[in-house]
């Protein structure tokens, strides 16, 4: 056996730094400071305020912008949209993955919906909308349950179909009820695919709402985000047009990063379902 | 008390009709452990999904205290080989209260006192209000065991339980099963592959042919090695 006199650390504490590096939060913030750092160094060279502010510019039109409320009305207004447009496509998502787990032509009629409209980027049915539905948040609506709906019914159809034999068989075993086996196995046990199918569908409602409102702007008399950035655009008040193109990053960020990923961290990874 | 008469089972895999029994018949007995050995692929699994009420017998019938089974129910529960048979979003605990408040057997704080209680005798009380995940292979058979014996079943049906175990923990917990029937006197249905395995646990043990399997003999408890030997594999 070696001389344990020659072994020089059995167990140490690791230094300050290098456990602050291992945080991923501190490593990500090094990022972003080295990226506003360059951003500020690179638009202060260019030295063209038109197109490219720099990012201290940004940052006060974008508190001004807050101040002032008009960012604000302009969040608050998507945001409401969005919701209203997510959670009526997540009803519709809801009822096609029951027909679809309950009977035989329906899967086939989920499976034959999702592959038409799947690839179909939802901002392609906004002038269709616009016709059928007028100027309004009923158009928007209309595309958002669109970009919503595949995405999810998709991904909880093929959850449900991966919940294991033998998890099924438990479920029957306790003599649980038709409803009791869906909310008590089915969707438990699809879980991981459900949360999939709710991120994607969220991220994809996210760019088609602003790039919906971008095009077709406001309507009933107030704007949302894209629109705030679209007329800021018009009076060249480009510091302004960054600080929305900000607040959309910004809740993009807090979204995944936040509520999310908190979701993950109580279910799916502390049950082991997901890394 | 559970009769199995001339029962043939089929399944259906794509594109054949497979006979996996062919008119087998047994009786268990209240207490009893009887075992179902035979090789891989006799058919003793599905015969035990059919007691379990998975699968309905296309010949012959099954009848548990003189009525026929027809469904899964919570009076014969099941424990299988898979490790993924503890819902994963439950803990140890919770796994055995939603099995009882499931089946209605119990109101929650009743169905709680009688977990515990079931989760000591297999010894996992610290393991209590762990998740499945972060269990060994046995550990997670053991719960499954107190999950089932928590029902109180009328029969308790084992489908190849420490089959996917390493040999030492399969040693111990045939050892514990043992253990856990002196107290009870419960009545199971083991089905198994091993001839060791089968000698060990079965009071009476069923020799299955393969493929189809049909019933090559029945023997009480006692019998050796080399005679069970040359049941299973000589044709």
């Amino acid at each position: 056996m070696p001389d344990r006199a020659e072994l020089l650390v059995v167990e140490e504490p690791l230094g300050v730094w290098t456990r602050i590096w291992n945080i991923g939060a501190a490593r990500k913030a090094v990022v972003l400071i080295v990226l506003a750092l360059i951003w500020e160094g690179y638009a202060r060279w260019l030295n063209n305020p038109l197109l490219f502010p720099t990012f201290l510019d940004t940052i006060k039109a974008f508190f001004s912008a807050i101040a002032s409320g008009e960012l604000p009305k302009a969040a608050s207004y998507t945001i409401q949209l969005l919701l209203k447009g997510y959670v009526a496509g997540l009803a519709i998502a809801a009822l096609l993955t029951a027909f679809a787990s309950a009977t035989r032509i329906g899967a086939d009629l989920l499976e034959t919906l999702t592959s038409m409209f799947n690839p179909l980027p939802s901002i392609a049915l906004l002038p269709l909308a616009l016709i059928w539905f007028g100027l309004g948040d009923g158009s928007i609506i209309f595309v958002l349950i669109h970009a919503v709906l595949w995405a999810v019914a998709l991904n909880t159809y093929s959850g449900f179909r991966a919940v294991s034999p033998t998890l099924r068989m438990v479920g029957q075993n306790y003599g649980l009820s038709k409803a009791g086996y869906v909310t008590r196995i089915l969707i438990p046990g699809a879980f991981p695919s459900i949360l999939t199918g709710l991120k994607v569908g969220w991220a994809f409602a996210w760019r088609t709402l602003i790039a919906a409102e971008l095009v077709f702007g406001v309507s009933s008399g107030s704007g949302g985000l894209g629109w705030y950035i679209f007329e800021q655009k018009n009076q060249l008040l480009i510091p302004n047009v960054f600080a929305g193109l900000l607040t959309v990053i910004l809740f993009g960020l807090v979204v995944e990063n936040l509520i999310f990923r908190t979701i993950e961290n109580r279910t799916v990874r502390r049950w082991g379902m997901q890394m | 008390m559970l009769a199995v008469r001339g029962v043939t089972l089929q399944y259906r895999t794509k594109d054949h009709l497979v006979t996996a029994t062919y008119r087998v018949s047994f009786t268990v007995q209240e207490s009893d452990r009887f075992v179902v050995l035979g090789p891989s692929g006799c058919g003793k699994s599905t015969l035990l999904k059919a007691v379990g009420g998975y699968i309905r017998p296309v010949e012959g019938e099954i009848v548990l205290d003189d009525a026929p089974v027809k469904a899964p129910a919570p009076d014969r529960v099941f424990v299988f080989q898979e490790f993924d048979q503890l819902l994963p979003w439950k803990t140890v605990k919770e796994n055995i209260v939603f099995a009882l408040t499931a089946s209605k057997k119990m109101k929650r704080r009743q169905a709680e006192e009688c977990a515990m209680h079931n989760i000591q005798k297999v010894k996992l009380t610290e393991f209590a209000n762990s998740y499945p995940h972060t269990l060994s292979g046995g550990m997670k058979q053991r719960a499954a065991i107190a999950r089932a014996l928590a029902m109180e079943p009328r029969i308790l049906l084992m489908d190849e339980p420490f089959a996917a175990l390493d040999a030492l923990t399969r040693v111990q917990m045939q050892e514990e099963l043992l253990q856990l029937w002196q107290e009870t006197r419960f009545t199971v249905l083991f089905v198994t592959h091993s001839i060791s395995e089968a000698i060990r646990i079965g009071t009476r043990i069923l020799v299955l042919s393969s493929h189809p399997g049909q019933v090559k003999a029945e023997l009480k408890s006692g019998c050796d090695e080399a005679q069970l030997q040359e049941l299973l594999f000589d044709a």
